[in-house]
């Protein structure tokens, strides 16, 4: 057993209303650079619809992803490396802008410096590529809320074999978003195509990551990646992907996405994994067997064997804490509900999601019967075949008994919550045929429905730190190189969007009068609770209204992050605190 | 020293060959010491396939074999081939056959790209100054070397370089240059080694690096690469002056 961890999500697809809060926060931390115009780490999906870029799932024309030969052995559906190398100079199976999708900008100059006329005057749209005057037929979410599926909806790749079952009229429809990220597989094919080696899988908390200085700008990963997600920068040359936010999540943040998600649909937490049985479990000849092969791959961080494993094997002890809190392992693993998008790849990826119940939800309550009833939405998962079969081809290479049961125990959470909601005696019943005792049923329905912000992203952070710490026990900081984290000492201060992070969690955390005094203003953590902390002199006499909300200014400044936001994130004293 | 060694002609043979290996050597050192993240092919394939598909591996194969060519050409020795049975004849024959075919594929090839960059709107807008300096010299070593080559075997007097520019080049690689050597090549070969020195001291300037980053360690590593997040493991190069993280 080699234990290693990795940072993982889960997405509940019923709570996501399809805003793109996610994509554009992202866009705006990440892409909005000439060269990605054309590129979102994260994007929505309308399904049923094409996707980004268009018909991206269809693995017969772009080959991404794994397969199995013919001796049943694990091998890239693109070909191997000799077949790679020799297709180097003309990529045969690289997308192309258009189908991705032409980015465009428009020529506002003209609204204020156009002569005085007749008509209004207007702002063009002008290619981002070409800079001239373009037609825009396309974009990253064109067929957004089904928009033209009556046109081209069934070029919809999972519609096959479902195709005369699904009808794009208007009344007969159903739909869900799909929000989409780099899934950082535990068996990447984007990095197993990578001629250079530029792509890697970071060892401790396996974020894939590409080396900007080491891409030479070959392009098998953009072929190589099934979901597409990783994207050519045009103008740099390079590969760029979804960096699961790393320098957030290494403090302790969630990403960008997760953080700005409305729905707060998205969980965050670590997953130990056994990384000698992934090929293994890659190389499961039954497709329709993945899903239960990849779960049989993490392991339980409740075991003490496996905590002492992870142990040997250099996973710091608050790490495995960290995993044991998990939402994401409780969700794959204890309550079974979240599935991998698009296990049929073969690459183990580690973005999973909660298949949406609401379709179902809103047909039953749609034709009068009591949606809250779990005889009646089991009825209709099992009539409406549609949205099983569709959803299955997603989530389960295919076979609907996995997003069945999974259906089933979300309607079960509904009917039994329904109960206690109602004030009435818990039904055990329905719990126990969810194979569930009703506690884990109701601590399943708190993490899906209210689950605070901490419960959610459960982020050890401070690897480094630690590394640092305990170097820095044994050796007096043997870091202490040019660039290193140990240059300069251990009290450098952490970098300012972390600082205003804590001081905002404190706050958040804090009743207005034990507030710390921070060493200095910040008014970008401050809540417009009182007055912003040493904005203003403080006042001898504080009056009898404010009392002892600013008594505390009082106090002497303590030392900068002194404060450990108790919230259950770990590691805040962080890079910065004071040791 | 041979009496050819006027000014002119020290200038031509000595200099400047050494002049362009120098700028080449010191020139790649400086360019992946300080600038990796612009050390790329700069594919423009997303913007055009249907061209490149034919025009970049025509180039690309076709330069390989000149470039093979060449080394066996310049490097090797006319006595040692003779001493192996082949003959001078049989030696042209084969070289010109496979060479001419190697350069016609490589000069096919550019001339796709050429057009594609021209016409191709967005592909032509990707296109720097840098890129139609580089084109230029490559197109005109290309031609030169090329043109000559046709022009004397069509002729009836193919020029047997291996008497001339191999010996040259060969004086020049080992430090005891010999300007003479050259002289009694045609002018289109001594045109086309003067371009190509032009073409070495541009190199790694421009997107030609790339040549040096073919990926045949992919060969022999494992599928998937693991690395720690140690920043001495994970950054593989220190910050730059004046962007060294604040802290």
């Amino acid at each position: 057993m080699r234990v290693m961890a990795q940072m993982a999500m889960v997405m509940n697809l019923d709570k996501c209303i399809g805003c793109h809060t996610c994509s554009v926060t992202c866009k705006q931390a990440w892409t909005n650079r000439t060269g990605v115009e054309y590129a979102w780490f994260n994007n929505v999906e309308t399904r049923p619809g094409q996707g980004y870029p268009r018909r991206y799932e269809d693995q017969e024309a772009w080959r991404g992803g794994w397969t199995l030969n013919k001796r049943g052995r694990l091998a890239l559906k693109g070909g191997g490396r000799v077949r790679k190398l020799l297709s180097i100079f003309s990529n045969p199976k690289l997308p192309l802008l258009e189908d991705y999708y032409e980015p465009w900008t428009y020529d506002y100059e003209t609204l204020t410096s156009a002569p005085a006329q007749e008509h209004t005057p207007v702002a063009r749209p002008k290619s981002a590529i070409t800079g001239r005057d373009m037609k825009i037929t396309w974009s990253a979410n064109w067929d957004d809320n089904l928009g033209g599926s009556a046109d081209h909806g069934e070029r919809d790749v999972m519609l096959k074999g479902v195709e005369e079952k699904v009808k794009f009229e208007f009344e007969q429809t159903f739909m869900f978003y799909l929000p989409r990220i780099c899934e950082h597989c535990l068996n990447p094919s984007c990095a197993a195509s990578c001629p250079s080696g530029a792509i890697y899988k970071r060892s401790e908390d396996g974020i894939v990551l590409v080396d900007q200085d080491r891409c030479r700008g070959w392009r098998m990963c953009v072929s190589g990646c099934p979901y597409k997600k990783v994207y050519f920068n045009h103008r740099t040359g390079k590969a760029e992907k979804c960096t699961f936010c790393f320098p957030r999540i290494e403090v302790g943040m969630p990403t960008v996405c997760a953080e700005t998600c409305v729905g707060r649909l998205r969980y965050i937490g670590l997953v130990l994994y056994d990384a000698d049985r992934v090929l293994e479990a890659a190389a499961t000849a039954d497709e329709k067997d993945l899903y239960e092969a990849q779960r049989s791959v993490f392991l339980d961080p409740h075991d003490p064997a496996v905590a002492e494993a992870a142990q040997a094997a250099g996973i710091p002890r608050d790490w495995v804490l960290a995993a044991q809190r998990s939402p994401v392992y409780a969700l794959i693993n204890k309550y079974k509900v979240a599935l991998p998008l698009h296990p049929e790849y073969r690459t183990m990826p580690m973005v999973w999601y909660i298949p949406p119940l609401s379709p179902v939800v809103d047909v039953v309550r749609e034709s009068g019967f009591d949606a809250e009833d779990r005889g009646n939405l089991f009825a209709a998962i099992d009539a409406l075949r549609i949205p099983v079969e569709y959803l299955a081809g997603f989530f389960s290479a295919g076979d609907p008994e996995p997003v069945r049961r999974v259906l089933q125990t979300l309607a079960s959470m509904r009917s039994y919550m329904r109960e206690i909601n109602l004030g009435r005696e818990a039904d055990e019943s329905i719990a126990a045929a969810a194979g569930m005792s009703g506690e884990q049923m109701y601590d399943m329905y708190r993490l899906l429905a209210l689950a605070k912000y901490n419960e959610r992203y459960v982020i050890p952070s401070a690897h480094a730190e630690q590394a640092h710490s305990l170097e820095e026990l044994a050796t007096q900081c043997s870091l202490e190189y040019e660039g290193g984290p140990g240059m300069g000492g251990s009290g450098a201060q952490a970098p300012p969007a972390v600082r205003d992070q804590r001081a905002l969690r404190e706050r958040q955390g804090a009743s207005a009068d034990s507030d710390a005094a921070p060493a200095r203003v910040n008014l970008f953590a401050w809540d417009g609770r009182g007055r912003p902390q040493g904005m203003f002199p403080h006042r001898r006499e504080p009056s009898a209204q404010e009392g002892s909300a600013h008594e505390s200014s009082a106090h002497p400044g303590s030392a900068q992050g002194a404060g450990v936001g108790g919230a259950g994130v770990e590691g805040d004293g962080g890079a910065g605190g004071a040791r | 020293m041979s009496g050819n060694d006027s000014a002119v002609n020290v200038l031509l043979w000595v200099a400047v060959p050494y002049a362009a290996i120098a700028v080449f050597v010191v020139g790649h050192y400086w360019r992946y010491r300080f600038d990796k993240f612009g050390w790329t092919t700069r594919s423009s394939q997303v913007y055009e396939r249907r061209l490149l598909r034919w025009g970049s591996p025509l180039f690309h194969f076709g330069i390989l074999a000149v470039f093979f060519g060449h080394v066996v050409g310049l490097l090797v020795p006319e006595s040692w081939t003779a001493a192996l049975g082949v003959s001078e004849g049989m030696y042209h024959a084969v070289a010109f056959s496979v060479g001419t075919l190697a350069g016609l594929a490589a000069v096919a090839g550019v001339a796709i790209l050429v057009y594609r960059r021209r016409t191709v709107g967005s592909v032509f807008s990707a296109t720097t100054r840098n890129d139609k300096a580089m084109y230029v010299l490559l197109a005109v070593t290309l031609l030169l070397g090329l043109g000559t080559t046709l022009y004397g075997t069509l002729s009836g007097h193919p020029h047997d370089y291996r008497q001339t520019v191999s010996p040259w080049l060969r004086s020049v690689l080992l430090l005891r240059p010999h300007a003479g050597l050259i002289l009694g090549a045609p002018l289109g070969f001594r045109l086309h080694v003067l371009a190509a020195c032009a073409l070495f001291a541009y190199w790694p300037f421009s997107r030609l690096v790339h040549v040096f980053s073919a990926p045949v360690g992919y060969l022999t590593r494992p599928y998937i690469v693991y690395r720690s997040r140690d920043p001495r493991l994970s950054s593989s190069r220190a910050a730059r002056r004046g962007w060294e993280k604040a802290s």
